[in-house]
Formats: C-alpha cells, structure tokens, sequence
C-alpha cells in the first residue's frame, strides 16, 4: 500500500465526477490498511462479548464511537462497574489524542470552500486507520474532491467495521490464542510501516522516532497520561529539530 | 449511576452515547475549529503535524510493549524484535508496508512457535 493504487495527478482523473471520487475513497476499503482494521474489529468483537456485551450494543459502540482505544476503554469501565460519570472520563482520556489528529487533518482534506458544516461530521470517521492512509492518499488526490474521497473511505470503513461486528457474534467465531496474538501484530505492524511512508518532510519522521522512544519512558514515569505527555514531548523535541535544521541552513 | 442502573434496553445505548462516543466526538469537534485557524505550510501546522504523528507513535509503542489479550502472553523482546525486523525490511526492501508487516509478522509466528 506504500505505492498509491491512484494514478497520477496529469492522467484522466481530474475528469472523475465527485461521486467517481466518493467510490474511488470507498473502494480503500480492500487495502491492506482497512484488511488490518477488520481484523483488529474481530479481536474487538470477541473481547466485547466475554465482557458480556450484546451484538447490538457492540456495533452501536464501533458505530457511534468509531475509535477502538475508546472502545475498550469503555468496555473495560463498564466491567469495572464505573459510573457514567467516570466512564465518560476515562473515555474522554483516551480519546483526547484526536484533537491533534483532526486539526492536523482538516488542512490536509478541506478544499477551497469547504464550510465547517460540512467538516463536523467528516471529523467523525477521523480515527488513527483512516488518518494514517488519508495522510498518505490525499496529496494525490485534487483538493476540490478531498473532502468527497474522504467521506467515501471513512463512512465504508465505519460501516464495513460495524458489521464485521455482528458477523463476529453471528458466527460465534473463535481462533485459537496464536491467531488472535498474530491478529493483534498486524496493527502496530502496519502503522509503523505506513506511518513513516506518509511523511511530508523530515520532521515527521523524527516526530515519529521521538514517540516511539519517549513513551515507554513516560509510561514508566505518567502512565496515566502516557499518550498525551509522549504527544507534547515529541513536538517539543521535533520543533527543537525545526528549529535546529533551519538554523543551520540558514548559516551554511 | 452505571450501565446496570436501569433494566430498560435504551439505557445501554444511553450509557453508550453519553459515556463512550460524546466524550469521543467532543475532541474532534475541537480538533475541527483549530485545524481550520491553522493554514498549510505554516509552522503551527507543523507543530500540531508533529504532536499528532507523536501520540500515534505513541499508540504503535504501547501495543508493541503493553499489549492486552493473546499478544501479552508473548515475550516483550520477541514482539520489539519482530516489529524492529519488519520496520527495517519496510526500509531496505523497497519501501513497501506489505513487506514490513509479513517479515514482522513472521518473526512473530515463528517466536511464538518455537
């Protein structure tokens, strides 16, 4: 999935009408990315029903949610026996992780007169698939049609994963624990590999290098707040890193 | 109150929305107004590019060395070993993810197996 399965920018696909674009985004859904992201659901599904969740409470979760650390966050609260109020917390801890996500997002797939109306809703199939292969596919696509293609992958990743859900429950489906363990690789597996392939320059990739190391460091020290400290230390160090390239090739 | 407080079938869904997906969508609501004051190539975006790309990293490493379910049965040094392979023969192979994540995968499986 690295290469783009889109052609480039001078062929034929300026000509694409916005509903050629809105397929063309659907049609993602038989990448690699969203392959992993499925199997990553079954791994949810079965997680949620040893916790005594209903098929229909499950996939109104995937559904309304649509962030799968928020998911098990949940679902881990409401076995603990939380309150609402807690539980809302926890959840919102977890899902704060989004906020950088989208703002970094929203210049990538807004056109030139895109309304924040039609954003609102577009930020909800934001969530770290989507954003990873958006990050990649999106410079290749023309920025009128972003928004369009976008909506197409985000809503078929959403919808596919929410009956992937139910499929789980329907079929009772269970893999023995090898399955499962090479199941749950394949997400860090694939993010690690596409993450540093949608790079626009350098610093992303230090940003990057700086989390993966920073956080099992935090961890040990915050692991409350382990993601949100490894998001701002990283930018501190990237930004130092900005700054530092910058300064140099301005005195060379 | 808890998500057994009431018999009724919506309180779940109720819990749900109020616990699970508000707390979700309020960031992302907030994530819209500040991606829209920032424009492309100025450094606030790069700032929030940076900050963003780090948590997800963050993400990677916490289901690499903290995983939940069968994963965290396995040894620590096999999964940092496998998901270090793969990342590598992603850079020196071609650049392509497809091979990152089978030669991961496959170090992990044979780990595992052994």
């Amino acid at each position: 999935m690295s290469d783009s399965d889109l052609a480039p920018e001078d062929t034929q696909m300026t000509e694409r009408t916005p509903f050629q674009w809105f397929l063309a985004g659907a049609s993602l859904i038989a990448s690699i990315p969203a392959l992993i992201l499925m199997t990553a659901h079954v791994g949810f599904a079965g997680f949620a029903s040893e916790n005594g969740v209903s098929m229909l409470q499950a996939t109104f979760m995937v559904a309304s949610i649509w962030a799968l650390p928020a998911n098990i966050v949940l679902i881990g609260a409401i076995s603990g026996g939380y309150s609402i109020v807690a539980t809302a917390i926890a959840v919102g801890l977890s899902s704060i992780r989004l906020m950088p996500m989208v703002a970094a997002f929203i210049p990538e797939v807004r056109g030139p007169k895109t309304r924040k109306r039609a954003l609102l809703p577009i930020a909800h199939f934001i969530a770290i698939t989507a954003w990873v292969v958006g990050m990649e596919k999106l410079k290749h696509v023309p920025r009128d049609m972003r928004l369009i293609f976008f909506a197409g992958l985000g809503i078929t990743l959403t919808t596919v994963n929410t009956l992937v859900v139910a499929m789980v429950y329907w079929l009772s489906a269970s893999f023995p624990p090898l399955v499962f363990a090479a199941l749950f690789f394949l997400t860090p597996m694939y993010f690690l590999a596409s993450l540093w392939g949608s790079a626009h320059d350098r610093s992303v990739h230090v940003a990057m290098v700086s989390g993966l190391l920073l956080f099992p460091l935090i961890h040990t020290i915050v692991p409350a707040y382990d993601l949100l400290l490894t998001g701002f230390a990283g930018g501190l160090v990237t930004m130092a890193y900005v700054r530092f390239a910058a300064m140099r090739s301005r005195s060379s | 109150m808890t998500w057994q407080s009431y018999s009724d079938w919506w309180w779940p869904y109720v819990f749900i929305l109020l616990a699970g997906a508000f707390p979700t969508y309020i960031w992302r609501f907030i994530g819209v107004f500040i991606g829209g004051r920032v424009s492309e190539d100025s450094e606030a975006l790069t700032v929030v590019r940076a900050v963003a790309t780090s948590l997800v990293a963050g993400v990677i490493a916490q289901l690499i060395l903290y995983p939940s379910g069968a994963l965290a049965e396995s040894s620590v040094y096999l999964r940092v070993g496998a998901a270090l392979a793969g990342f590598l023969a992603y850079l020196y192979l071609g650049r392509r993810v497809i091979i990152g994540v089978v030669v991961g995968e496959a170090i992990l499986i044979a780990g595992l197996l052994l």
